[in-house]
């Protein structure tokens, strides 16, 4: 005998595939997998977008990474409008350089209401990306996680050079065990 | 009961009268009797406050982390349109005139402001400097703080943006803004003790019918705010609660 569930309302909008129309300069084409088992295709260029000086980079999710809120700097630094960002997946950022684990890092942090700090590259809407340097507060209301802060300010570039290093080892790393399990 | 309100140590002394004159005119609005206390620099007024002899404060964004916090008091108003922000300075005559020309190393004069420091921490990360990076002398107030800038005695100041402005145009010409922030979303909040939660509402009403009075327009810019005050709502202070948690080095 089978049991029916009701099928659970999509978490959030789902994430499209990136267009070549949408971004500048000739993209390269990556197939990103989510943790969620869903997966689109992103278009990478190597245009950076520098960190507006002085400025702070702020979003809140729920506790499972759908942006509720964001300022005025994210907007702009994402290149996606207030709209198509609120409902979203916050990996709708995430750049294929970035290896999983260090996100896998901040979901374990912030998951025991701790704080996570971090190097970030991100992707832009137009296919290009900018660095942060971010830390993710959870977001504690009597007592309970309701979701999540991030806080980005400006990364030295030192800083920058020194996590792409460590972050191609660890993307290689990560190849590397994906090709021994089939 | 005798409330206990403490002037905030980044209140211009220009200003403080103001401020006692605001004292009375809450007493006759609260219909209780409150004293005022002017606090010589952040020290004392985080002493006053951990020894539980503070019941109304208008604490700058730093110091709401630790008092909504620990010990849990209760946001009341904060100033319409007004954030606080900082700005890092060198001497106009000096050889760093950009962000990029600051030395491994700093020397850094700064008032005793907890919520200024750590903003101005901030802004410096992008060249390199961390927190061992800089050797932080504390002076008492933004005029020597400035006198040590112009002296050549350290490289650096940090300035609450209000008090950068409000230096004379002569010591103004002698320093070069390097770095400002542009947060936007913090700012001071009037806060209230645990014990004193039925003064909320009358505080606020209290207020409001200032914020809205044309003749008090003069009063309103000497309290640093100039559009009057909003009511300060639990989520928005929570939320500039964490942002300034997160900016912790
Ligand atoms: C508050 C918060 C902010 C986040 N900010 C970013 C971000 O700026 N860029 C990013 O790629 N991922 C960010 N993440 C992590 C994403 O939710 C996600 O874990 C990541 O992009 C990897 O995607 P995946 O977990 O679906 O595989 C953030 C998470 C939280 C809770």
């Amino acid at each position: 005998m089978t049991t029916s569930i009701p099928a659970a309302a999509p978490p959030h909008r789902p994430l499209r595939d990136m267009t070549t129309e949408e971004i500048v300069g000739t993209g390269r084409p990556h197939r990103l997998t989510y943790h969620d088992g869903t997966s689109r295709t992103v278009l990478v260029t190597d245009l950076e977008t520098s960190f507006p000086t002085g400025e702070l980079i702020v979003s809140q999710t729920d506790t499972d990474g759908v942006i509720t809120m964001c300022n005025e700097a994210f907007v702009l630094m994402s290149g996606w409008s207030r709209a198509e960002l609120l409902g979203s997946p916050h990996a709708i950022l995430r750049h294929p350089d970035m290896p999983r684990a260090a996100f896998a890092d901040l979901w374990a942090t912030v998951g025991s209401g701790r704080r996570w700090s971090g190097y970030v590259k991100n992707l832009r809407r137009d296919g290009g990306f900018y660095w942060v340097y971010a830390t993710v507060i959870p977001k504690i209301r009597a007592g309970v996680i309701l979701g999540h802060t991030s806080v980005r300010r400006q990364p030295s570039r030192r800083r920058v050079e020194a996590a792409e290093a460590l972050y191609a080892t660890m993307r290689s790393e990560e190849n590397d065990a994906s090709r021994v399990q089939p | 009961m005798r409330y206990r309100f403490a002037i905030s140590p980044d209140v211009h002394a220009r200003d403080l009268p103001t401020w006692f004159v605001l004292n009375t005119r809450l007493q006759r609005a609260l219909g209780r009797p409150g004293r005022a206390t002017v606090h010589d620099d952040f020290g004392a007024l985080h002493r006053a406050c951990a020894a539980g002899e503070v019941d109304l404060v208008y604490a700058n964004a730093a110091d709401t982390v630790e008092l909504v916090r620990e010990h849990g008091f209760l946001p009341v108003v904060r100033p319409r349109e007004v954030a606080d922000e900082a700005v890092v300075v060198v001497s106009a005559t000096g050889p760093v005139t950009e962000l990029d020309d600051v030395p491994d190393r700093l020397t850094v004069a700064a008032t005793d402001a907890p919520d200024v420091e750590r903003i101005c921490r901030i802004l410096l990360e992008p060249a390199d400097l961390d927190a061992g990076a800089i050797d932080l002398t504390v002076l008492r107030n933004y005029v020597l703080v400035a006198k040590a800038v112009i002296t050549g005695q350290v490289e650096a100041g940090f300035f609450l943006r209000r008090a950068h402005d409000n230096l004379s145009a002569t010591t103004r010409g002698m320093l070069r803004p390097l770095i400002s922030s542009r947060i936007h979303v913090v700012s001071h909040c009037l806060l209230l003790a645990p014990g004193l939660a039925e003064l909320r509402e009358p505080l606020r009403d209290f207020l409001h019918t200032l914020s809205r009075d044309p003749a008090e327009q003069s009063t309103l810019a000497e309290l640093g705010a100039p559009h009057g005050w909003q009511p300060a709502n639990e989520d928005d202070v929570e939320f500039m609660v964490d942002l300034m948690d997160a900016l912790k080095q």
